[in-house]
């Protein structure tokens, strides 16, 4: 990164916890994405008389309640469960990236307007929003990722708006303002770069909490809809298995919390490298 | 100082009327409307009949008034589901989510101020290592799926404790019986909580043992338990107040999961099922009252702030 913040990539290369976090992180994405090619079991395929069978050769985690495989569940799930998160936090973005910019490049009654109506949104408890927004249009994987992206820029439209306010008083801005820069170069070419990191942060800290959400929406089976897999559908099917075989609900759960947690690792090691006037 | 709180006052009461609007704009936006026009065998006429006398053959902006005017006057429109007023279903389920949530807050409160003091001041030990990976687990732990776990244990492996529930179906309903069934749901909800609020209660006090003010008063002499409680606390307790004003409508959501995987009689059980059936009165009425509650708990906050902080009263008087 260069400009007025040097050091934010050397910083976060020395960080354990970056290495650590993203390393998990970027093998779980990788294994989500070739496992399914090397481990050729249908996810969805019924096989009533294996019903909550151990590991063998021909299922190595088991079978379900209802003789479907459950390795081949938890990777397609996972594919799922994370490419509705991210998406969910790109929408997200999109919104309270644009509105934050709004109220934070120029203050003045937009300002105070958009703000408003972050604060109102802050306010609702959004998950009853949320389900009734489903109930309505249904749990197509496209309404998940708009009622959760939907609900969720606020944080993030308040930290760009933050951190802009605070990027317009630097005197290099009132410098390019001086060359005549204004309007969107100004924004593109001189803030943004200094935004970066703090976007950066707000979005994995993001991912972390729409991959719970979904996992709690398709809990209250609202979510994901069988007999496609979720990390948080299985374990809503699961539920009442579960004295019977508790590894159905363990290994979803456990599969949510490995990757909820990587990402909130690395979100740490992102914002100290970002903000590193904070003491450890 | 008046005119700060007069400027919180209205701040307040902006972000309430924002969210009065919001609830209308999305039960007008909502197709369907109310079930009893659904029924096919309905003539023209009486289906007149029935949106004058629900008053939707209105024109809207009279409507709207309708609207905020019942609100003012704590009339929040009827159920479409269990056929009563919302007022009325709310109140039944109030005092079981107040319980819980305010038990979870409290709780909450202690753990976090506690040990994240007591982390502040050994930092880098072994005990601040082992609360900070605590704390990491807590944040990202799925509500539900914690719950799941603790009842496999608790209530259905050892059977010391109720799986849901607020009560022992059949039993006297003693102090001890109640207080058995809050201990699991009170754990889940508070988790996540405990451990955001542990992180900023740390870094803060931290931040604040590094102040040459704390320097001066150990060379003076100060205890460090002192220290720790008059000096290092307050300081702790700034980014807490704020942290528990934006938490707040999150404690509901998760109150929410937390009362249905538990059973739990209370408001957020009542509102995921009123949002599964498409009953948008109660749901938007339940999510009028938590606006509500949270602008007055933002409210306190700022008041609560200036007595911890009193900056913030010579800045902004």
């Amino acid at each position: 990164m260069n400009g007025v913040r040097p050091g934010v990539w050397q910083r976060l290369r020395r960080d354990q916890r970056a290495i650590v976090g993203g390393g998990v992180l970027l093998l779980l994405i990788l294994v989500l994405i070739v496992g399914p090619y090397m481990y050729r079991v249908s996810p969805t395929s019924l096989d009533l008389a294996l019903v909550g069978a151990p590991p063998s050769w021909q299922h190595w985690l088991g079978t379900d309640e209802n003789g479907r495989d459950v390795l081949s569940r938890l990777l397609h799930g996972g594919r799922v469960s994370l490419a509705v998160g991210g998406l969910a936090v790109a929408f997200a973005l999109l919104l309270g990236g644009s509105l934050g910019a709004m109220a934070g490049f120029r203050p003045g009654p937009l300002d105070t307007v958009l703000m408003r109506a972050t604060d109102a949104m802050l306010s609702m408890p959004t998950i009853f929003v949320v389900i009734t927004a489903l109930a309505f249009f249904g749990s197509t994987l496209g309404a998940l990722v708009l009622t959760i992206g939907g609900t969720a820029w606020m944080g993030l439209a308040r930290l760009v708006r933050g951190e802009l306010l605070s990027i317009r008083e630097h005197a290099y801005i009132e410098a390019a303002r001086t060359l005549g820069q204004s309007g969107w170069a100004l924004f593109a070419r001189h803030m943004l770069p200094q935004l970066t990191p703090t976007i950066l942060v707000g979005v994995t800290v993001g991912v972390g909490t729409a991959i719970l959400t979904e996992s709690a929406l398709s809990y209250l089976g609202i979510g994901v809809q069988p007999p496609a897999a979720s990390w948080g559908n299985m374990l809503s099917t699961a539920q009442s298995y579960f004295t019977a075989y508790p590894h159905l609900v363990i290994l979803p759960g456990a599969m949510i919390f490995l990757t909820v947690v990587s990402v909130n690792v690395l979100g740490d090691a992102l914002r100290d490298a970002a903000d590193p006037r904070e003491p450890g | 100082m008046a005119r700060y709180f007069a400027r919180r006052l209205l701040h307040a009461l902006t972000t309430l009327f924002l969210v009065c609007t919001a609830t209308f704009a999305i039960i007008h936006a909502a197709p369907g409307g109310p079930s009893v026009l659904a029924d096919p065998k309905l003539t023209a006429t009486e289906r007149q009949a029935i949106e004058r006398r629900l008053g939707i053959d209105r024109p809207l902006g009279e409507q709207y008034a309708r609207w905020i005017g019942s609100v003012a006057r704590g009339d929040l429109g009827n159920s479409f589901l269990y056929q009563v007023p919302n007022v009325q279903a709310i109140r039944e389920r109030l005092p079981g989510t107040l319980l819980l949530a305010g038990t979870a807050l409290l709780a909450a409160i202690v753990i976090a101020l506690t040990l994240g003091t007591y982390c502040a001041a050994r930092p880098g030990s072994v005990a601040d290592h082992a609360v900070t990976v605590l704390a990491s687990a807590a944040m990202a732990i799925p509500a539900f799926w914690l719950a799941m776990v603790l009842i496999l244990l608790f209530a259905v492996t050892w059977g010391v404790l109720p799986a849901g529930g607020n009560i022992t179906v059949g039993g006297t309903g003693s102090l001890g019986d109640r207080l058995a069934h809050l201990i699991l749901p009170v754990t889940v909800l508070s988790a996540a909580l405990t451990a955001e609020l542990l992180r900023y209660a740390r870094s803060s006090t931290r931040s604040a043992l590094l102040q040459p003010f704390v320097r001066v008063a150990q060379a003076k002499g100060v205890s460090k338990t002192r220290l720790r409680r008059r000096h290092a606390l307050r300081n702790a307790l700034i980014p807490v107040v704020t942290l528990i004003g934006l938490q707040l409508p999150r404690l509901v959501g998760g109150a929410a999961v937390t009362e249905t995987v538990f059973s739990w009689p209370g408001m957020g059980r009542l509102g995921v099922e009123a949002a599964l059936s498409r009953d948008y009165p109660l749901v938007l009425a339940i999510t009028l009252v938590i606006s509500a509650a949270v602008a007055v708990v933002t409210l306190l906050v700022d008041i609560i702030y200036v007595w911890l902080d009193p900056r913030i009263r010579l800045a902004r008087t």
